[in-house]
């Protein structure tokens, strides 16, 4: 058995300072379990969200080294043994003590993007038919299970704290879930360029990198959505076409 | 929405991380650096950009010119003469555009460049940030058009390419053919691959299955654009090379090696 150190942040939204705690590493260990036998054993208010420990419910969503990563899926064999490891809250929302953040700004944004507007039935029995090739580009964005790692890495959010005008890669991705979708109707592509400031967007695919979940966010979702909001807004021969076949 | 307030921004180039974050910047700074001071440089110099049947891929097509590849002749008599004159001046803005407003450079440049940011999850030196959504840098939303001049573009070159393997007493192959060869090859896997072409063959309907032809045509441009990083590389050290091999000849300094 070896020991680790861990440099964890304890504090809150008035200031606070990284405390060190030596923890038991035995193998198989990942950086959650780390923690929370510090929180059992050495500092039982430690503030710390966590669920399933699976990788699959975006709760204990944290940098570690200065990355944004799930501790539950981080394996301490994974970092460097000789230093300690430093484990901090996500620096794109409001702390509210030691590595929990309010994360609440995510939903009321999700509330603002137009729902689901199916077509017509396609059967009088009031089912639709959709080939699997179609809904399978749009069941990557699925798997998303909501950890807010890509709207933290966002320096959009994260350095320029533009959260009053841009959603965020999490939200482009739910976006471009209903906009691709075949059954979808509805047209979200004005408020993605005037709400959503998807032009805000510079492509640095940060949170492709940190997605736990591996989504392609930059270049399935993001860049797709741009490509439309070009075709509407911005492209004069695209236009053109539309107004030709509109006749 | 929350009422506590937001941390504190960290100053330029603050993190924790402890890998080497910098170096992916620092390589792209160099490589695209070298590349833009070079084809600048080789773009100006109106000389040596021809050898037999090798025309560099920085002259092409060379629209007026020396050249026996010239299309319409010499230098046209009203363009005055205070004026540089180079034929890679005349073309080269079409390829430089689609690469400099190309989705990877753009997220490539910005970080080396600009330092926004300068990687993922490091301090920024700026406060202020527009992004893409005003004037200038709404105007990358231009691509789409550079890529259909890109397109066309690929077809000059292919047929210079073919031209390489036509030498004086038939055909054969020197090096420099399969340098003008692997340029097309690099060129049109990074083209194909363009997220605007996968945009405009087939992303842009949200169903796709009803429409083989472009449902075919996206399945194979996403197959290149998952590697959109790699042959952007690619084609950038290869057609700089191109130049470079042709110029060499054209300046006797290395001699084409005919294989067969």
């Amino acid at each position: 058995m070896r020991k680790a150190t861990f440099k964890i942040w304890r504090g809150n939204s008035e200031g606070g300072e990284f405390k060190s705690y030596d923890a038991d590493i035995q193998p198989g260990m990942v950086v959650l379990d780390a923690v929370l036998q510090i929180q059992g054993e050495q500092a039982g208010d430690l503030a710390c969200r966590w669920n399933c420990r699976a990788g699959k419910c975006g709760s204990c969503s944290a940098e570690i080294n200065g990355k944004p990563k799930l501790m539950c899926m981080t394996r301490m064999n994974t970092l460097p043994e000789n230093e300690p490891i430093t484990v901090e809250p996500m620096k794109a929302f409001p702390l509210k003590k030691d590595l929990v953040t309010d994360v609440s700004w995510n939903y009321e944004v999700k509330k603002k993007i137009k729902k689901f507007k199916p077509r017509a039935p396609d059967a009088e029995d009031g089912t639709w038919r959709m080939s699997q090739g179609d809904v399978d580009r749009v069941q990557e964005f699925r798997k998303c299970i909501e950890c807010f790692l890509c709207q933290d890495v966002c320096h959009v959010l994260r350095d320029h704290h533009k959260h009053e005008e841009f959603i965020g890669p999490r939200f482009l991705v739910y976006a471009a879930a209903l906009e691709m979708h075949p059954l979808d109707t509805e047209n979200r592509l004005g408020d993605l360029k005037d709400e959503s400031n998807i032009g805000y967007c510079n492509i640095t695919k940060c949170c492709t990198k940190v997605c736990p979940e591996s989504i392609t966010i930059t270049d399935n979702a993001i860049i797709p959505l741009k490509e439309r909001v070009v075709d509407e807004f911005y492209d004069p021969l695209t236009k053109l076409v539309k107004i030709l076949r509109r006749k | 929405m929350a009422t506590t307030s937001l941390p504190i921004r960290r100053s330029f180039g603050e993190t924790l991380r402890r890998d080497l974050w910098w170096l992916p910047g620092v390589l792209t700074f160099i490589g695209l650096g070298a590349f833009v001071v070079y084809s600048t440089w080789a773009a100006f110099q109106g000389e040596h950009y021809a050898f037999g049947n090798y025309l560099s891929p920085f002259y092409s097509p060379e629209i007026f010119g020396d050249s026996p590849h010239a299309m319409f002749g010499a230098k046209p008599a009203w363009i005055p003469a205070w004026v540089p004159f180079s034929p890679a001046l005349l073309i080269l803005w079409a390829p430089g555009g689609f690469r400099f407003t190309c989705y990877y450079y753009r997220g490539a440049y910005y970080k080396a460049f600009w330092a926004d940011p300068p990687a993922c999850a490091v301090g920024e030196p700026r406060d202020s940030y527009w992004g893409e959504r005003k004037f200038p840098l709404i105007l990358q939303n231009v691509h789409r058009y550079f890529l259909y001049l890109a397109l066309v573009f690929l077809i000059f070159l292919a047929h210079d390419a073919w031209k390489g393997f036509w030498f004086a007493d038939g055909f054969g192959v020197g090096v420099g053919s399969i340098v003008l060869a692997a340029n097309v090859f690099f060129l049109a896997a990074y083209t194909f691959g363009c997220h605007s072409l996968r945009h405009v063959v087939g992303g842009k309907c949200d169903e796709l299955a009803d429409k083989p032809v472009r449902c075919a045509a996206y399945k194979a441009c996403t197959s290149l654009n998952v590697k959109h990083m790699l042959f952007a590389w690619c084609s950038l050290f290869v057609v700089g090379f191109s130049d470079l091999y042709v110029r060499m000849l054209s300046m006797g300094i290395w001699s084409d090696w005919r294989i067969f």
